[in-house]
């Protein structure tokens, strides 16, 4: 077993925001590149974490095929999600796929028989590669750290290709874009799938690192959460995705020593994510690294 | 005949924007379409390119029935256009745009990845300097005067594979030097073989430029000809220029 070199506290800190990074630049493939507004990314997170837990608790499935699946399955639920939504632009766009993230909430609370609904899933295992557990969470953050660099390495490669390219000419001016032959449709099936799919096995980590999931960890809160996040580090912008899930996850760490009940922590975490949003907003509309503006 | 337009009906409500309407576009030519405002010529460019769906008629291009095609479809089979506004992707490049324009296989992700990439900077330089454009490649969108905004969504159309240009307004809000500029680049471009489809309402643009004339008023062909049998024709002095 690896030395741990950084405490307890902050190894557990670093795998969620390794986790967060994920899932946030994901998001931002489809909302800052692609001009989706996508309000339901939290809930292709939730079926990944879900896919990849009940794989294993329920059908015994080593932790890989698990963990691809839980993509797999969330990039899938990506592609229904714009094939119902298709006609749907903008405002309208956004609210089809909130509705899709509570309809997926309650689906895991009201699924009891495959989800257990409010209890969750408890004794989710620890992933094992190649004969390896990974017991720890030092040997867990580094896992988490490989999985978030090979995953932004991939978008990174995406929005810098020519196929990227024209993700951001969807979002600039999808109509333009149609009459230069591109299938624009298509086009927002391939990111909903890619985002998805990286949701999905954002999830799986999430699932396997706490071991336990129930549906309160993907409610409304979480969906503001992540859209601070990449609106804090700025539409279309890797970079600033990677910089605010830190600077985003670590501010309201402070709380925690100021010896505050915890009563004043849950509704003060929330309160701090709500000022920087709207500090945000109103002196760096961009956001911190962000090309686009919000519209 | 590049492009064939077959008794187009088109209703907005109870306004018949087009109604049976018919032309046909002979290749290697410049055509122009004029009317008053509200005579339904975007509406027949937004029918053409099935931006807006028609409720009757059929259309061809080059003997293929695009009738039923989608829009990107219809792009891809031959029609390059531009709009009135021109339409440019605000946070992209020049050298972006005329990518975009030129490369078909960007919308396959493993291609685009993996694929080599194709050099088109003589290509593009090429289109640029054909209509007189000389910011860097690097330049925004939005970094640009309009006159150089109308003159990158010409490159744009230019630079994607096409069988026609349709052109709505090119010259409208451009300084009287731009204006003879572009007519210098389209005649380049029909000595070059293209079909050229414009919709214009500078009268002198147009008499000088175009090779055939269409005259559209209430969505109806009421005349057609060469410009100086056009210029003559009463039913258009009294729709058009209201004599």
């Amino acid at each position: 077993m690896p030395v741990e070199f950084i405490s307890p506290y902050i190894t557990n800190l670093l795998i969620f925001i390794g986790i967060y990074i994920i899932l946030v630049v994901s998001l931002n493939l489809t909302l800052g590149y692609t001009g989706m507004l996508n309000l339901g990314h939290v809930a292709l997170f939730a079926i990944g974490a879900y896919t990849s837990a009940l794989l294993m608790t329920r059908l015994d499935f080593p932790f890989v095929i698990a963990f691809l699946a839980a993509g797999i399955f969330a990039g899938f639920f990506g592609y229904v999600l714009v094939l119902a939504t298709k006609k749907l632009k903008g405002d309208y766009f956004a609210l089809a796929t909130l509705g899709f993230a509570f309809i997926v909430v309650n689906l895991l609370l009201n699924l009891q028989g495959l989800t257990h609904g409010p209890l969750g899933i408890p004794g989710i295992p620890k992933p094992s590669l190649f004969g390896l557990t990974i017991q720890s969470n030092f040997s867990y953050l580094i896992f988490v750290a490989i999985v978030a660099f090979v995953s932004v390495f991939i978008i990174y490669k995406i929005v810098k290709s020519p196929f990227g390219r024209i993700l951001e000419a969807t979002r600039d001016d999808e109509i333009g874009l149609r009459v230069l032959g591109k299938n624009t449709v298509k086009l927002k099936y391939k990111a909903m799938i890619i985002s998805g799919f990286f949701a999905g096995i954002a999830g799986s980590l999430f699932a396997h690192y706490l071991s336990f999931i129930d549906p309160s960890s993907f409610h409304l809160s979480e969906i503001i959460l992540v859209l601070t996040i990449v609106i804090v580090g700025g539409l279309a912008s890797i970079k600033g995705s990677i910089l605010a899930s830190f600077v985003i996850l670590l501010i309201p760490e402070v709380l925690r020593f100021l010896a505050l009940p915890s009563s004043i922590i849950g509704p003060g975490r929330q309160i701090i994510y709500a000022l920087i949003l709207i500090t945000i907003l109103m002196y760096k509309p961009r956001g911190l690294f962000g090309r686009v503006d919000l519209e | 005949m590049m492009l064939k337009i077959k008794q187009v009906t088109k209703n907005f409500g109870g306004v018949r924007a087009l109604d049976k309407c018919s032309l046909e576009i002979e290749k290697e030519k410049i055509i122009a379409i004029i009317g008053p405002n509200g005579s339904g010529k975007s509406t027949l460019f937004n029918v053409i390119s099935n931006l807006i769906k028609k409720d009757s008629g059929r259309i061809y291009l080059d003997k293929e029935d695009i009738t039923e095609k989608e829009d990107f479809n219809i792009a891809k089979l031959g029609i390059s256009r531009t709009f009135q506004e021109v339409r440019l992707f605000r946070n992209l490049t020049i050298k972006d745009h005329l990518e975009i324009a030129l490369l078909e296989s960007d919308e396959k992700l493993i291609r685009s990845l993996f694929g080599k990439r194709e050099d088109n900077e003589k290509r593009i330089k090429d289109i640029l300097n054909l209509v007189g454009f000389d910011k860097p490649l690097d330049t925004h969108a939005t970094e640009l005067s309009y006159g150089q905004r109308k003159l990158l969504d010409l490159a744009i159309a230019i630079a994607k594979p096409h069988k026609i240009l349709m052109l709505d307004e090119p010259v409208a809000g451009v300084n009287p030097k731009l204006r003879k500029g572009i007519k210098e680049i389209l005649r380049k471009l029909r000595k070059k073989g293209d079909t050229i489809l414009i919709i214009e309402h500078d009268m002198n643009f147009v008499m000088d430029l175009a090779d055939y004339v269409f005259v559209l008023d209430y969505g109806k062909v009421i005349a057609h000809g060469t410009p100086r049998k056009i210029q003559n024709n009463k039913k258009v002095l009294e729709a058009y220029l209201g004599e």
